[in-house]
């Protein structure tokens, strides 16, 4: 299974990466291979699928608000942050 | 520990911050030392060790760089966090800091714990103590030269897909990979969730089983814990396997297995014969599936994982004219090659027409693991196997293709896949002096099976596993 580079393209958009063109065809070699690999899995096709073994819990801690950590320690990590917003470029012109 | 020693905290660490200092310049285990905070615990340990509160106070131990620790850096081996500072602790952590252990430093791991050898680490790889051309394995490659080189008496890891049981194996020490759900990941910095675990390196099969104690159980901030008791592990650690069922699974014998690795791991198998227990061999029929099944699962949960770190909240941050642009630079810039490749077959297999082709297929597959594992076990105590098929490889022997590294965790990644906990103990040597780990497998939540059948193994073997006395030396 070989990916051409318009799809190296498409994916690389939703990722959110660039590429050089270097990067995009090696990019597409290893990502086939590695396709080509995992296509094995076409094998367990019409393999009877069994119920999950897990025990279905549904585990949930009660609704309550806290705050183990003060919400300056997040804000101080940020790059640009104005008051208590972050702060980044406009994105609706 | 410390009080059987007569011992004092602060002479302890200042014994391994002095050991670091002779051996890490050249074997590169950590990427940070604490040296006054480590001396600063010591004293406050020091002050609660007539307590008696945990066989842990005191002991200065290393924690993996993707682990939270308040006030610590926490680069995850990735240049998008070079200077991220962890506002508050995972909660293992929080749990072990109750015993007053000391913390030396955060060690290396591959970039966001993706590869087999550190060499994927934006910080430059560890080094084997065994034989310094060699790689340590990974990705808790860092944790594991700590502990084998003596800088260190216990180490944190985490484990996806083999990343402390493989390092452990490459450098001759106990490596548990606990059942999924039995440890918190509250506070792991996450590579694929469905299959994440903190790990536990140390030199003994017993400091193992002492370690995993204080961080077993259920937490509240991480709902895949499940509320099930947590067994006195001390009460496993017999001396013989008297009545124990172990299975030998030929799947994990095949072809691409290093002849002296199979000669010791057939030797170890024997030799729980001799320790008195009943060994047969059996099938997991569907193990083929196991590491297509992984880098379909594993992928496609790191390209929703690593979708965070876009450089608005905190880390790198690359400006650029627009937000989106901000968004491409910081996360080219950022990411090395490995979670690039990663983040890149996730989204693909997880896109609109190819999910059902792929990411279906790999977990009805995951489906018919689990399903081996959980029968094997009506029959079983202990699966043995080896832990990697092969002993320490050189660096960049497998750099250049991705495909030859995924292939070192073949024998590692079906226990993720099933959720199953393994431990790997130290089972030989080869001719070359390259360590080898034999892997014991257990049932869910049944790690004293694996403490046990490996306490055993490991006092009737009594390796003593040491590397070259200046850590690398060769």
């Amino acid at each position: 299974m070989s990916i051409s580079i318009e799809e190296v393209d498409r994916i690389a958009k939703l990722a959110r990466l660039t590429f050089s063109p270097e990067e995009k065809q090696k990019l597409q070699t290893e990502m086939s291979a590695i396709l080509d690999y995992v296509d094995q899995l076409k094998k367990v096709e019409g393999m009877a699928a069994s119920p999950a073994d897990s025990e279905g819990l549904n585990l949930m801690r009660d609704d309550v608000a806290e705050m183990p950590i003060e919400p300056e320690e997040f804000l101080n990590q940020a790059p640009a942050r104005e008051g208590r917003y972050l702060k980044v470029k406009s994105i609706l012109e | 520990m410390l009080r059987a020693k007569r011992m004092t905290s602060v002479e302890l660490t200042k014994h391994f911050l002095a050991r670091n200092k002779e051996v890490d310049g050249d074997l590169h285990a950590f990427l940070n030392v604490g040296e006054t905070a480590a001396l600063k615990q010591a004293e406050e340990a020091d002050a609660r060790m007539a307590d008696g509160i945990s066989p842990l106070v005191g002991i200065p131990y290393a924690a993996k760089d993707n682990i939270m620790i308040s006030g610590y850096q926490a680069t995850a081996g990735s240049r998008i966090l070079e200077n991220y500072v962890a506002p508050y602790d995972a909660s293992a952590i929080r749990k072990l800091k109750l015993s007053s252990p000391v913390l030396l430093g955060k060690t290396n791991l591959d970039e966001f714990a993706m590869g087999s050898s550190t060499e994927n680490s934006a910080y430059g790889p560890s080094k084997n103590p065994y034989d310094t051309s060699r790689v340590p394995g990974g990705s808790s490659g860092g944790s594991a030269v700590a502990v084998a080189s003596g800088q260190a008496l216990f180490a944190l890891g985490t484990d996806t897909g083999g990343s402390v049981r493989q390092p452990a194996s490459f450098c001759g020490i106990v490596g548990l990979k606990p059942t999924y759900g039995r440890v918190s990941r509250y506070g792991l910095i996450a590579l694929g969730s469905s299959l994440d675990q903190l790990g536990v390196l140390t030199k003994t099969v017993e400091d193992s089983a002492i370690v995993f104690q204080q961080v077993a159980g259920q937490d509240e901030y991480d709902t895949t814990t499940l509320p099930k008791e947590v067994p006195d592990y001390s009460k496993f650690l017999k001396e013989d396997v008297k009545g124990m069922k172990v299975g030998v699974p030929r799947e994990y014998f095949q072809e691409g297995m290093d002849p002296e690795v199979r000669a010791i791991i057939d030797a170890s198998v024997r030799k729980f014969q001799e320790l008195g227990a009943t060994v047969e061999e059996m099938s997991l029929p569907h193990s083929e599936f196991s590491l297509p099944a992984y880098y379909i699962i594993m992928p496609v949960e790191v390209s929703a994982n690593l979708s965070r770190f876009d450089g608005v909240r905190y880390g790198l941050s690359v400006p650029g004219a627009t937000l989106e642009e901000t968004y491409y630079k910081t996360r080219s810039q950022g990411f090395g090659k490995e979670p690039q490749r990663r983040i890149m077959i996730g989204a693909y297999a997880s896109s609109a027409g190819y999910f059902d082709a792929y990411y279906k297929k790999a977990k009805l597959a995951q489906d018919l693991i689990r399903r081996d594992f959980t029968e094997a076990f009506k029959k079983y105590d202990i699966l043995l196997t080896p832990t990697c098929p092969t002993p320490a490889f050189k660096f960049g022997e497998k750099a250049a293709d991705p495909l030859s590294m995924y292939l070192a965790d073949i024998y590692t990644v079906g226990l993720n896949i099933a959720g199953v906990p393994g431990i790997s103990v130290p089972a030989g040597m080869t001719k070359a002096g390259l360590p080898v780990g034999l892997q014991i497998i257990a049932h869910h939540f049944k790690e004293e099976n694996l403490f046990w059948a490996g306490h055993a193994f490991e006092r009737a073997m009594n390796l003593n596993l040491k590397p070259a006395p200046n850590g690398g030396a060769k």
